[in-house]
């Protein structure tokens, strides 16, 4: 069944409308806007000379065997921060579900992450894990772990993964845990009763139920991945060690902001922005078939 | 009757501020115990005169503060001064009309201006081809050695005798290693100086075209055998664990004042927080050379940043800029800006004060920067001017931790150093044509 309101005048409804298309057009539009003319000039860092220079950017990126590197460290950084960030989310929503006592003081901790900006969580786990003076690394070295992310590539991806994951739990947590406390209890007590186990009641009622939720939330942490973790790897590892935590959100930062390359910059935001629009209208038109609503 | 009163007492309260002061906006990168030295240089001069009012505001890291400074004036809303690190020194001088001469606005406002005065390794790095000085040298740092006097101790060493050449740095990192130092050497600032600065204290090109002073044509040359040589040797050092890497940029500096390491290239700038929050001895020595190469040691280059005069300003802001810039040529400021700091005496009267005053001889080692500056630059040893070279410095510091991960060989890196430099050179020419 669709639900529809109905409007009776013309203009009501864009009168309504006009406040949040104000916020998109000023903060989305015009920036993506801006990004597309920059993308096809060449400029100097103080804008005084403009030239244009058609879709050389673009040849100059993808002719750049690390730009096309960065396409598979995004992707694998993005995967991780996805599954990794849904899956511990969603274990803690169902277990905070089931607790009766002191219910909403597991709830406060476990979204108070949410509240710490990108910066500061990444600037938390840099100093945790720092080679020098960090508190983890020194018990990991106990243990005979020989943690250095400032050579080792690996460790590196591990710590902004971490850092990501970290922030992004409490949001998916959030949400997961309402999503299960609208799942009417009497369909779990139902099964309850038919004798079905807690993980069969998980499996079969309260997951697909959730899918909604679920959907929903991995098309906000890929855009999450791509776009909004720039900060973390810049105050983690800034890219290295070499290039292997330079996702493309970075590259596009350091390239405008420190490098002031706009012309570049700009190119490898629109192609940011194509791969962000093709992969939600990819979720959209397959996955969202398999959700029950 | 009242009316008039209260009208007339209201005009006269804001006729006061009409005569208020001109105020001078300056955007700076300076933190920690230099933001100090940078806000009483402000009070000073505020202090010794009524008609101007410099404002000194904290904008950020260097490349930061440079990025606000540019998307400011794209917003027609640039400061007075900005602070702008050696680096983006051709970026601001091929800007059209984004800046004012320094040359031009001393002349402008009228105030005695000698660039003789000033030492030529340090004013030239930031003078045009045709000898007009582009912006005014502020804080100018070099590449210094220093070392843990009671690490030494412990070790064996004597703590006298610093190591002068980098075969002495192995060895003396072997026995620091032996006695159970667990990072005997480091150094900051990988790419500044230990490509750059290394370059022209062996009187060896790091850019064609005089490393970049020729032109915007030049193209990278720091892939020379003798580069490859130090970058093998530090590959070594780091597979034996006697040089340890501790992050780019100004990392590695917590690492040298925690104790953790005993031996650290860096700014002669740091000096001011290594000696306020070092808990041991310490003090600065050369930079190390290798002694088989003819010209060694030349000059080491300079680091740190100088003062840019945005345009579009009034003209009595330049008259004040002007004003500010002549307080802090004065020697006596110089000087004590020096002997606080690290930072380098600007000028040679500045310096021959510093000596006069004792200061050296009262803390060993504070010479020595001056001392690897103070000397006739040749063409390879001027310094280094080329565009891009943000980027630049960041593909080195990616290429060359490369070495360290054992993912490729010195020369590897720094072959692709090169070819990836030199695409960005092509780029900055014909973006500034």
């Amino acid at each position: 069944m669709e639900k529809r309101v109905l409007f009776r005048s013309t203009w009501l409804p864009w009168l309504l409308l006009a406040p949040q298309l104000l916020v998109v057009g000023v903060f989305f539009f015009w920036p993506a806007g801006q990004a597309l003319v920059q993308s096809v000039q060449q400029q100097d860092a103080f804008g005084n000379s403009i030239t244009w220079v058609g879709f050389e950017n673009f040849r100059t990126l993808f002719n750049d065997a690390t730009y096309l590197a960065s396409f598979q460290t995004t992707l694998i950084f993005s995967l991780l921060v996805t599954v990794l960030g849904l899956s511990i989310a969603l274990v803690l929503a169902v277990f905070a579900d089931r607790i009766v006592r002191g219910a909403t003081f597991y709830k406060t901790v476990l979204i108070l992450p949410y509240a710490v900006a990108p910066v500061v969580t990444g600037l938390i786990w840099a100093f945790m894990f720092s080679t020098s003076t960090g508190v983890v690394t020194y018990w990991m070295r106990q243990v005979g772990i020989h943690w250095n992310h400032l050579l080792n590539g690996n460790d590196a991806m591990a710590l902004v993964v971490m850092a990501a994951v970290w922030k992004q739990i409490s949001y998916n947590f959030l949400f997961f845990l309402a999503g299960l406390t609208s799942i009417p209890k009497s369909l779990v007590e139902a099964a309850a009763i038919d004798g079905a186990s807690p993980w069969r009641r998980f499996w079969t009622i309260q997951l697909p139920l959730l899918s909604p939720t679920a959907f929903f939330l991995l098309v906000i942490n890929m855009v999450y991945a791509f776009f909004d973790t720039f900060a973390i790897i810049d105050a983690t590892t800034q890219g290295g060690p070499g290039k292997d935590t330079a996702t493309l959100v970075y590259r596009v930062y350091f390239d405008g902001f420190r490098g002031m390359d706009f012309g570049g910059a700009a190119a490898q935001s629109v192609v940011l922005m194509t791969i962000v629009i093709a992969l939600t209208v990819v979720q959209f038109k397959f996955i969202e078939k398999k959700v029950n609503y | 009757m009242k009316l008039k009163i209260v009208a007339l007492a209201l005009a006269a309260a804001f006729s006061v501020s009409a005569q208020a002061q001109t105020e001078i906006q300056w955007w700076h990168s300076m933190d920690g115990a230099l933001n100090d030295w940078v806000n009483d240089l402000a009070k000073q001069f505020n202090a010794s005169q009524t008609e101007y009012k410099v404002v000194p505001t904290y904008k950020g890291e260097y490349d930061q503060s440079v990025a606000a400074g540019i998307a400011a004036y794209r917003a027609g809303n640039a400061p007075d001064i900005l602070q702008v690190y050696e680096v983006g020194t051709a970026t601001m001088m091929y800007s059209k009309g984004a800046i004012k001469p320094v040359a031009d606005v001393m002349k402008e406002g009228g105030v005695k201006f000698d660039p003789k005065a000033y030492i030529p390794a340090i004013a030239g790095y930031y003078t045009a081809p045709n000898g007009q000085m582009l912006s005014f040298p502020f804080n100018s740092s070099t590449t210094v050695f220093y070392y843990n006097k009671d690490a030494f101790k412990a070790a064996g060493l004597d703590p006298e005798k610093p190591p002068v050449t980098w075969p002495d740095v192995v060895s003396t990192a072997a026995k620091l290693k032996a006695s159970g130092s667990q990072c005997p050497f480091t150094t900051s600032w990988m790419t500044w100086a230990q490509l750059e600065s290394f370059s022209t204290w062996h009187n060896t090109s790091y850019a064609s075209k005089n490393n970049g002073f020729g032109g915007l044509d030049a193209r990278l040359e720091f892939n020379s055998p003798l580069h490859v040589r130090h970058f093998e040797n530090l590959g070594n050092m780091s597979k034996q664990g006697l040089f340890v890497y501790k992050g780019r940029s100004g990392k590695a500096i917590s690492s040298f004042i925690s104790g953790e390491c005993a031996m650290f290239v860096g700014s002669s700038g740091s000096y001011a927080t290594i000696s306020r929050d070092a808990k041991f001895k310490f003090t600065e020595s050369t930079l190390p050379y290798y002694p088989d190469v003819p010209g060694a040691p030349q000059n080491t280059i300079i680091g740190g940043a100088s003062l840019w005069v945005m345009a579009g300003k009034p003209a009595a802001h330049y008259k004040g800029v002007a004003t500010f810039f002549s307080f802090l040529s004065d020697p006596k400021v110089q000087s004590a800006s020096h002997m606080r700091t690290g930072y380098l005496p600007v000028t040679t009267a500045a310096f021959k004060l510093t000596e006069e005053s004792g200061f050296y001889k009262k803390n060993p080692g504070t010479d020595v920067a001056v001392n690897q500056m103070i000397r006739k630059t040749t063409d390879k040893s001027r310094g280094v001017r080329l565009g891009n070279f943000v980027q630049i410095r960041a593909i080195l510091d990616e290429e060359t931790e490369m070495i360290w991960t054992g993912k490729k060989t010195a020369k590897e890196a720094l072959d692709t150093g090169v070819q990836r430099g030199n695409e960005l050179l092509v780029k900055f020419q014909a973006a500034n044509k």
